[in-house]
């Protein structure tokens, strides 16, 4: 049993944490959110510089051959700056994606994501689709050689910044049957593509996407034709396990925020820190971040494990960090008192992107029904 | 024990029903559902109930209220909830309004209780400081006598749309050698002085609702003072009373629970209505339940001060759970708005096409913002101590 990081890990988290004290406080990430562009290209390119961007993948694609547990490590760092910039979209996700395609496209992606040349998108959801990945309403349709997409995605993280986006669409099968879901990669300049781009509540983009009759090689199917839901989960519970460990960043912000500022905000003559009642709420706020680390570490673990396992994990963890992150964001909000209530403090930033990481693959109420499904 | 209407009680309420169907303009009713009213929202919606002679429900008669008993004025409120109108603002005409009425003298009420009653003057609350936010009786801004003037330098913080305000009324030091609450007074301050200065503090949801105002050697003539000098704490605690008994809010939260219902049954999950599903329905029904005890508890309340016994301490109950459930409601609706839950659309109107369904434009912003809820009107952590206090006697 050994829960210890080693050396290299060790470095990757001083350098990743190093880089955001240096260069993204919480005034430059408001300048960053609020920017025409709302993120920061040449964040991106110091990411690749430093090996973020490349860390988790393998070392014959351009990758220095780390996994999930570095993943982790830039993912909490990330969640302690409450970074922008589209890591978990690109690297996690695309990177996962990529590294079951096929050798072309491994060929000629992997190493982009990891020098920090192509910025990719997941545009998974639909309208009506909520948080059941096989609900789609988007299909490909085989024609000559390739494909033919049309169908709306629903809120994509990151697309406005993407060049790339990974797209899952119908291609046989009813509306909800697990069987028939392709996974694309399309480039987001094809003809036939519109986006409506938008701030998010937590600070990022997103863009509602339309498809009319875009055309996409066979070439850029990622995995198996009409096979595609296995490795969308493979996907997302890597994704949850990875925000669930920038969850755990920011949860720890908050925490330690809270703690501080009932040390010194005095009312009734004395620390407000010293009321029992408000000790106890802070000994719940610190419990609740412990336990979410350790089932990040859990579900981060068991990636590599048997599908229901993975699975398992993956929902408990996203259970336990949407309940966590409320209890942690609503009650650093409530014990700042009016000030966590500002725009201006951190404190409530932190509790937008907890509240938005809850919604995000399904909320408490979606992983607690697949958890017991597989139990 | 009954709680049933008596037939002129529900002619009274198919009046005032159809008072809101025919007055209400369509525009008011959508930015009041999102939580987006206007400046001109809240006036327009005074205005009318103003003309109609309805504008003040619980003030007695010879001010200009309804005269209306204590069942009129809870069909009244369930109807204006059901109708979705804009709030009435309590500033004027829940606070400042019966702390005149009750302590002014005869020229401070004929001066001030006919502008509250129009719409003409709009009031904001200078309550809260800086360092003094649940331990309310150490406000630090002083009023230093001057003749037949006070002098005010100070600061006061969270005061909700002081920048529509006209006027203020304000607790200030005017004995700083006193005790906490002794030295306290109370005066109302025309927001046009020269030395006053608002700065806006922007909340979670993207609103401008809060403000920081500054003093800086504001001149208030004495007259403006209510009542004794040093004996403002007295009025401030009537008004705090005042401010609770309203702050359940029960009416509206059926109201949106009504909505959360409607949103639950067009969202799906797998093809069934998201409230068809058993942990939602589960939710809901809980939230439901919670809310009929407090509704009940209110009524509980309301019968009592009817009976002469003034709301005690016990109408903290109706400030914690009334906030809670108004807390738990748009955090149920923002699980209700799924990933449309995302986009920040906090300045839409109504000429726009809305990114997602309409429904849930603005949900997220008003979950953040409710957060304010257990917080203002003296927190629910301070409820519960006054309860503690008073009631248990602990």
């Amino acid at each position: 049993m050994d829960f210890s990081f080693t050396e290299e890990q060790t470095l990757l988290r001083n350098s990743v944490s190093k880089f955001l004290t240096d260069n993204y406080s919480f005034d430059t990430r408001r300048k960053i959110a609020k920017s025409e562009a709302g993120w920061r290209p040449e964040n991106w390119k110091r990411f690749a510089e430093l090996g973020l961007l490349a860390a988790p993948l393998p070392e014959e694609f351009g990758g220095i051959g780390g996994g999930p547990v570095e993943t982790l490590i830039v993912m909490e760092e990330f969640g302690r700056a409450l970074v922008i910039e589209p890591f978990a979209q690109t690297v996690v996700i695309g990177g996962t994606f990529l590294g079951d395609a096929s050798k072309e496209l491994k060929d000629e992606w992997l190493p982009k994501i990891a020098g920090g040349e192509t910025v990719i998108a997941f545009a998974f959801a639909e309208p009506q689709g909520r948080y059941n990945l096989a609900d789609l309403t988007t299909t490909a349709k085989k024609q000559g050689s390739g494909y033919v997409l049309n169908g709306n995605k629903a809120v994509v993280i990151g697309a406005p910044w993407a060049d790339q986006l990974i797209v899952t669409a119908r291609t046989a099968g009813g509306q909800r049957d697990e069987k028939g879901v392709t996974v694309f990669l399309v480039d987001k300049k094809s003809k036939g593509i519109t986006t409506r781009d938008y701030p998010t509540i937590d600070g990022l983009r997103a863009s509602e996407v339309t498809f009319e009759n875009v055309e996409v090689p066979a070439s850029r199917v990622i995995g198996t034709a009409d096979d595609g839901l296995k490795l969308v989960e493979k996907v997302t519970d890597t994704a949850i396990a990875a925000h669930a460990a920038e969850a755990t960043g920011a949860m720890k912000v908050l925490l330690d925020a809270t703690v501080e500022y009932t040390k010194t905000r005095k009312q009734f003559g004395v620390p407000i820190g010293k009321f029992q009642v408000l000790q106890h709420r802070m000994v719940d706020m610190f419990m609740n971040h412990e336990q979410s680390v350790s089932i990040t570490y859990m579900a981060t673990l068991k990636l590599g494990d048997s599908e229901a396992e993975r699975k398992k994990a993956a929902s408990a963890a996203k259970v336990q960090i949407g309940r966590a992150g409320r209890f942690i964001g609503q009650n650093a909000v409530q014990l700042h008192g009016g000030m966590g209530m500002t725009e201006e403090l951190n404190v409530g930033h932190y509790f937008k992107r907890l509240t938005m990481i809850d919604t995000l693959y399904g909320n408490v109420d979606h992983h607690l029904k697949r958890y017991s499904s597989l139990s | 024990m009954d709680i049933s209407f008596s037939p002129q009680e529900e002619a009274f309420r198919k009046e005032v029903r159809g008072f809101i169907a025919d007055n209400l303009p369509k525009d008011l009713k959508g930015r009041a559902r999102r939580d987006m009213q206007t400046r001109e929202d809240f006036i327009a919606w005074h205005k009318i109930l103003y003309k109609k002679g309805w504008v003040a429900a619980a003030w007695p008669k010879e001010y200009g209220g309804t005269g209306w008993n204590i069942t009129q004025r809870y069909i009244f409120n369930e109807e204006c909830a059901a109708g979705e109108t804009p709030m009435l603002l309590p500033f004027g005409l829940a606070m400042v309004g019966p702390v005149i009425y009750t302590y002014g003298n005869e020229e401070q009420k004929k001066k001030y209780l006919p502008r509250i009653l129009s719409g003409e003057d709009w009031w904001c609350q200078g309550y809260s400081e800086p360092g003094a936010g649940s331990d309310l009786a150490s406000v630090k801004t002083r009023a230093a006598r001057e003749g037949d003037h006070y002098i005010v330098n100070g600061q006061k913080t969270w005061t909700t749309l002081a920048q529509f305000a006209d006027w203020i009324f304000c607790l200030v030091r005017t004995d700083s050698s006193a005790k906490n609450q002794e030295g306290i007074s109370f005066l109302l301050i025309d927001m046009k002085t020269p030395g006053i200065t608002i700065k806006p503090i922007i909340v979670l949801g993207g609103v401008h609702e809060v403000n920081e105002v500054f003093f800086d050697n504001v001149k208030v003539p004495a007259e403006n003072r209510i009542g004794e000098e040093n004996k403002g704490w007295t009025y401030a605690k009537f008004l705090l009373v005042h401010e609770r008994s309203g702050i359940a809010g029960v009416a509206r939260s059926k109201k949106a629970i009504e909505r959360l219902r409607l949103m639950g049954a067009a969202e799906t999950v797998d093809g069934t209505p998201l409230v068809e599903t058993g942990e939602f329905a589960r939710k809901i029904a809980e939230l439901e339940i919670d809310l009929s005890a407090l509704e009940f508890t209110e009524l509980r309340t309301l019968a009592q001060e009817s009976r002469g016994h003034s709301a005690g301490p016990e109408s903290s109950i109706l400030k914690i759970k009334g906030t809670e459930i108004q807390q738990r409601i748009t955090e149920l609706t923002l699980e209700a708005a799924g990933y449309y839950g995302f986009p920040d659309q906090h300045d839409f109107n109504d000429n726009e096409y809305p990114v997602g369904r309409e429904y849930a434009v603005g949900q997220a912003g008003h979950y953040l913002n409710m957060r304010k809820a257990s917080i203002y009107g003296g927190s629910n952590e301070i409820q519960r101590n006054i309860i503690a206090k008073a009631v248990l006697g602990l």
